[in-house]
Order: C-alpha cells, then sequence, then structure tokens
C-alpha cells in the first residue's frame, strides 16, 4: 500500500461525501449555475484527481515508511489546542493559557514546576496585557474576572 | 519618470513621519523575530498582529504587516547560516552552503553578504515594484469578470506548476482549497452552503484559521518532541566583514538573485521559497566551479537570499495593482487593508496615492532598518533560540490561538485552526503541498462569482470567455502550462522544475 494510494483513496472518498451533501442545493444548468454548481463542479474534479493518484502511485513510498515517532506530542498538542475551544470564552482568556501552558510544560515535556508556573503565568498574564491592555484587542474575561 | 518622482516624495513624507517610521520598525523587529524562530513563519507573524493592527490607521497597519513579511526574510538566513536550521521554508538554500561556511569560520561573512544580498535585492526590487504597479493596474482597469475569472484560473494553474512535487497533487490541493472555499453564504442567490447550523460560517471560512492551522500549527505538531537544536555559534562583530574574494564572487549572484526572485514573485505561488531553490540552481549552473556548491560557496548564500528579498516585493504586484494575491501572505495582507476599508485593485493607485506611495517608501525605509538590524545585533535574535523547544512550542501555540481567536473574538475560528493543523500534520507527512489549499481558498469566492457574472452577461453563453482578447489569452496560458505540467508525465522526461531540483525523481514519476 502506497502513501499516494491512500492519499487519493481519501480525497475521492471526500469528493463523494461533497457531492451528497450538494444534492440539498439547486444545481441550476450549463448556463444559468445554481449555487450548488460549482461545489458539485469542484468535488467532481477532486474526485478524478483521487483517482488518478491512486491509478499512477505504484511508485510513491510505502506507507510504513512515514515515521510517527512524534505522535503523543501531536495528540497532546491538538488536544490541548481543542481544549481552548471550549474553554477560552467559558474560563477567560487568561485561565485558559495558564491552563494551556502548564499542561504542555508539565505534564508533556515533564519540566520542572518553577518553570511551569514562572512561564505559564508570565506568558498568559503578559500576552494579555500586551494585547488587551496595550494593543486594545478584545479578549474575553472569565467568571473569576480572568 | 517625473510624476514618478514626485510621488515617491509624497511617499516619503507619508513613510518617514514618526509614526509610520515606529510602525515600520516594530514590523522589521517582529519579522526578524519570526524568520529566526524555527515553527512560526511570516505568515502566523503576520496573522498574529493583525488584530492589533485594527486599531492603526491603514498605512501603518500595512507598512507594519509588509514589515514582517520582508522581516522574516532577513531573519530566516540568521538560523540556517548559523544551526543549518531554516527559521522559515525560503532559508532551505541558505543552509547549504551557508552553515558550511559556518563550520570554516566564515559565519560573518556569510551572515554580512546574506544581509546586504537582502539588502540590495529589497531595494532594487522595490524600484521594480514602484514602476510595474501603476502600469499594470492601469490595464487592468480594462478588466472585467471574464478577465478576472481567466486571471485567477491562470494563477491557480501557474500554483500547481511551480509547487514543488506532483503537479497532480497540487491541483487536489487548490481544488480542495477552492472547495472549502464554497463554505458560507452563496452571494448570487443567499442560499446558506455546508454551515451545519453554524452561523460563524455565514461569511466562509477565514483565511487566517486555515493558514496559521495549515502552516502554523501543523509545524509545531510536526517538530515538537524532536531533538533540542544543535549548540548556537555566535560570530563577533569583527569577523562580519566578508574578504575582497567573496564581496566578487557573490556581486553577480546578488544581480541575478534579485532580478530572478523579482519576477518569480509576481507569479502566483509560494514565490519566496521557488525563487531561492531556482536562483541555487542558478548559481550553480552558472559557477566555474560547481564542485564548491555544498562546501561552503558564497554564491549559494548571496543568490538564494536576494532572491527571496526580492521576491517579496514582486508579490505585492499583483497584490496592488490587480488586487488579486499571489500567494496565502499577500492574501492575509489584502484582508487586513479590507479591515481599513481599502480595497486593493487598480483603482488604489489612484484613489488612495499616499497610502500607496507610503507603502512602496516605507520599504525602502525598512530595508534600511534591517540591514541595521541584522548585522551588529544578529547575537541579540541567536538569543531567542537559546530558549528550549519544550518551552518555545507552547508559546507558540498560545499565540497562534490569540491571533486566530482575535481576528473575529470567534472560538469557532479556533476550532477551524485546530481542523486544519491537524489535517496540515497529515498531508506534510503524505507529502503534499498546503499552500494550494490557502490560495484555493482565497480565490474562491472571487472565482465563483466572476465566472457567475460572466455568464450572466452573456446569457448564459461561454463564448464570452474566448471572444474577449485578454481572457482568451490568459486561458490559453493556462492550458498551455497544464500541457506542460503533464508531458514529462506522458514522455517520462524530465522538466525544468526536475532539473532546479523542485521535485525529486520518484515524485515526477508518480506526476
Amino acid at each position: 500500500m502506497t502513501t499516494d494510494r491512500v492519499s487519493g483513496a481519501v480525497l475521492a472518498l471526500f469528493a463523494l461525501l461533497v457531492l451528497w451533501e450538494s444534492r440539498r442545493y439547486p444545481l441550476g444548468n450549463f448556463h444559468l449555475p445554481g449555487p450548488a454548481f460549482a461545489p458539485v463542479l469542484l468535488a467532481s474534479l477532486l474526485l478524478i484527481f483521487g483517482v488518478l493518484l491512486v491509478l499512477t502511485s505504484s511508485r510513491a513510498p510505502q506507507l510504513s515508511t512515514i515515521s510517527w515517532t512524534e505522535w503523543r506530542h501531536a495528540s497532546a498538542i491538538l488536544a490541548t489546542s481543542l481544549f481552548t475551544v471550549f474553554a477560552t470564552e467559558r474560563l477567560g482568556y487568561r485561565l485558559t493559557m495558564l491552563l494551556m501552558l502548564a499542561f504542555l510544560i508539565k505534564a508533556v515535556e515533564r519540566r520542572g514546576w518553577v518553570e511551569t508556573l514562572v512561564v505559564s503565568f508570565g506568558l498568559a498574564f503578559g500576552s494579555f496585557y500586551l494585547f488587551y491592555t496595550l494593543l486594545r484587542v478584545p479578549l474575553p474575561e472569565g467568571p473569576l474576572g480572568f | 519618470m517625473a510624476e514618478t518622482l514626485h510621488n515617491l516624495y509624497i511617499g516619503f513624507a507619508v513613510a518617514l513621519s514618526p509614526n509610520v517610521l515606529l510602525y515600520a520598525f516594530v514590523g522589521c523587529v517582529v519579522g526578524t523575530l519570526v524568520g529566526v524562530l524555527p515553527g512560526i513563519g511570516p505568515l502566523a507573524g503576520i496573522s498574529l498582529l493583525l488584530p492589533a493592527s485594527f486599531g492603526m490607521d491603514a498605512t501603518s497597519a500595512i507598512v507594519l504587516l509588509a514589515g514582517i513579511y520582508y522581516g522574516a526574510m532577513y531573519g530566516g538566513s540568521t538560523t540556517s547560516i548559523l544551526m543549518r536550521i531554516p527559521g522559515e521554508a525560503a532559508s532551505v538554500m541558505t543552509c547549504i552552503d551557508g552553515y558550511e561556511m559556518t563550520r570554516k569560520g566564515r559565519a560573518g561573512a556569510a551572515l554580512a553578504i546574506a544581509a546586504v544580498g537582502s539588502y540590495v535585492a529589497g531595494t532594487v526590487s522595490v524600484v521594480g515594484l514602484m514602476l510595474l504597479a501603476p502600469p499594470l493596474a492601469s490595464f487592468a482597469l480594462r478588466f472585467g469578470p471574464p478577465e478576472y475569472f481567466a486571471l485567477l484560473l491562470l494563477g491557480l494553474l501557474v500554483l500547481a506548476y511551480m509547487s514543488g512535487g506532483s503537479i497532480l497533487k497540487s491541483l487536489a490541493m487548490a481544488t480542495l482549497g477552492l472547495l472549502l472555499g464554497m463554505i458560507g453564504i452563496d452571494p448570487m442567490t443567499g442560499f446558506f452552503r455546508f454551515s451545519y447550523g453554524l452561523v460563524e460560517l455565514g461569511d466562509g471560512i477565514g483565511v487566517v484559521p486555515v493558514a496559521v492551522g495549515l502552516f502554523g500549527l501543523s509545524e509545531i505538531l510536526l517538530t515538537a518532541g524532536q531533538p533540542t537544536p544543535p549548540e548556537i555559534k555566535k560570530p563577533r562583530l569583527r569577523e562580519l566583514l566578508p574578504s575582497r574574494q567573496e564581496w566578487r564572487d557573490s556581486l553577480w549572484p546578488i544581480g541575478r538573485g534579485t532580478v530572478l526572485g523579482f519576477l518569480i514573485g509576481i507569479i502566483p505561488g509560494s514565490a519566496h521559497i521557488i525563487s531561492s531553490f531556482v536562483s541555487y540552481a542558478v548559481e550553480r549552473r552558472l559557477s566555474k566551479h560547481p564542485e564548491r556548491f555544498g562546501q561552503g560557496a558564497v554564491e549559494g548564500v548571496a543568490g538564494p537570499e536576494s532572491a527571496n528579498n526580492s521576491a517579496t516585493s514582486g508579490a505585492f504586484v499583483p497584490m496592488l495593482a490587480l488586487g488579486v494575491p499571489s500567494g496565502p501572505i499577500p492574501a492575509v495582507m489584502i484582508a487586513a487593508m479590507m479591515v481599513h476599508g481599502v480595497s486593493p485593485g487598480p483603482l488604489l493607485i489612484a484613489q488612495q496615492p499616499q497610502l500607496f506611495w507610503g507603502f512602496i517608501a516605507s520599504m525602502y525605509v525598512g530595508n534600511v532598518v534591517l540591514l541595521i538590524l541584522n548585522l551588529p545585533l544578529v547575537g541579540i535574535f541567536v538569543n531567542v533560540l537559546r530558549v528550549p523547544y519544550p518551552l518555545l512550542y507552547p508559546s507558540i501555540l498560545m499565540f497562534c490561538v490569540l491571533g486566530v481567536y482575535a481576528v473575529n473574538g470567534s472560538v469557532v475560528d479556533v476550532g477551524i485552526m485546530t481542523v486544519m493543523g491537524a489535517l496540515g500534520y497529515v498531508l506534510r507527512k503524505f507529502d503534499f503541498e498546503t499552500a494550494p489549499v490557502v490560495l484555493g481558498l482565497i480565490l474562491a469566492p472571487m472565482m465563483e462569482m466572476s465566472f457567475r457574472q460572466s455568464l450572466s452577461m452573456s446569457s448564459g453563453s461561454y463564448h464570452i470567455f474566448v471572444n474577449r482578447p485578454i481572457a482568451l489569452v490568459m486561458l490559453m496560458v493556462g492550458l498551455a502550462l497544464l500541457l506542460l505540467g503533464v508531458a514529462p508525465w506522458l514522455t517520462k522526461s524530465l522538466d525544468w522544475r526536475q532539473r532546479f531540483g523542485l521535485t525529486s525523481g520518484e515524485e515526477k514519476e508518480g506526476l
């Protein structure tokens, strides 16, 4: 199984999904395109490209050659980023960033407590001061005033 | 010519006002830092400061953001030369001979040549921008929807053709980007497309969360957990003077890199990256001693560094004159200008000469600032790299979240950034280019609108695209590029991109 075969198949499946979802909107016709016209045209093109990738993939690298050694870090970073989506407006900017930074530095990178607290507090509160207070960029404050 | 000089005088009056000068300086400093730091490129840097620019006037905002762009080109060379770590993608070629020069004790000379080359290229290419943008803008006044559609389609095809790697993969990525651009309210009929109940998607997916996700976050995901950078070699100030022979060897590469970079910069795509690859290949080919390349040849530093700086000015030509972004960075800058009520395009130069000429003049000033910053203060900038990466990447992530959230004050954008980060991580693992996705996303609404407006103008007849000469020429050029891209695959021969090292043989065989 080559990398291009897998990626081509995923792109083709995504194109099929878009074609299926586009049925909700009027297609129009060739001379008077409706809102679904461009998405259907583009999804059809993507489907062709995906199939071509699958068909011409024999010389691409094998799937097993891709190294995923950093996946633990990557998963933790993605999870932290997702956490900020749900927490920023509920807990406020400073508390959310404090928790995010502390988790990454202490739990993921296993640095010392002093380093973790200094960097997390410094960055969370420092960036808030710089952007909110000095540059007047609106950032959310949580129920605790953070 | 007299009119140009008069306009430039007006521009310098704007650029040398204390306010604008301060923002040019701040932009250059931030840009240099962004360039020095691996994992955060000019796009993430510009996106980060975009919300902070909302409170400024349009000229200051655009000067600040442009300063970050070309500042990053300067800064990127520092880590390439001293540590063999490209601070940003355009500096990859500088790593090869720049680091070899460092190993031979010529780090100072390499940094000086890179800075002087960047300065010369930056300054000369602004002259090109100054001379080329106004006539191009006048010409673009003849453009209607069919011409714009043809131009945008040509832009995407050029990008796919110029991108490193397989043209098929690049086309697939551009199409994916165009599809993402379909999300939101259809401007012609008012239908809410692919929004799944999220009101925030009414205006479509923003370019900032997608760009920061695909470039910034995916870079963090790929590099976190990797071994920490090697020890930094810090050159002394007195070592910064290149020898007479090094100056002589660099003279023509700087000149060629400047011209090449500017011309490539005008063409859509990741111009600054491609230009440095092409410049390196050209210098190696023209050299009487090509075997010196890879062993610390000063031409291998001078050419690519000049080219990537020159390409940044070239990229501003279609942005300012046509209102068409040639890549993700000009696209974010167009978004910034629109926030301030400025519409880049053919009328910009006529209607807002102070902004245009002030911007041009600020680039001259910015290049001087960068030359001063990058030589004596190089030691200060490399100190940033002493921060251990396990502490550095959480801070970069925080700034990514902050920058993306602050644009619209929406956590949905942060969610989009996260999804795009994961997508970019996987795409890069599978050897896909992510720049076409961003360009596709930006061009999609403009392309669809001009396509449908063209058909409305012609009562549904597609002849409108071939009856109008400008549109026809652009479509023919696009078709020719497509055929050129496919031809080597069919004939199993090498094309120029492969010879210049933009693709590997393996990739090419897979189209």
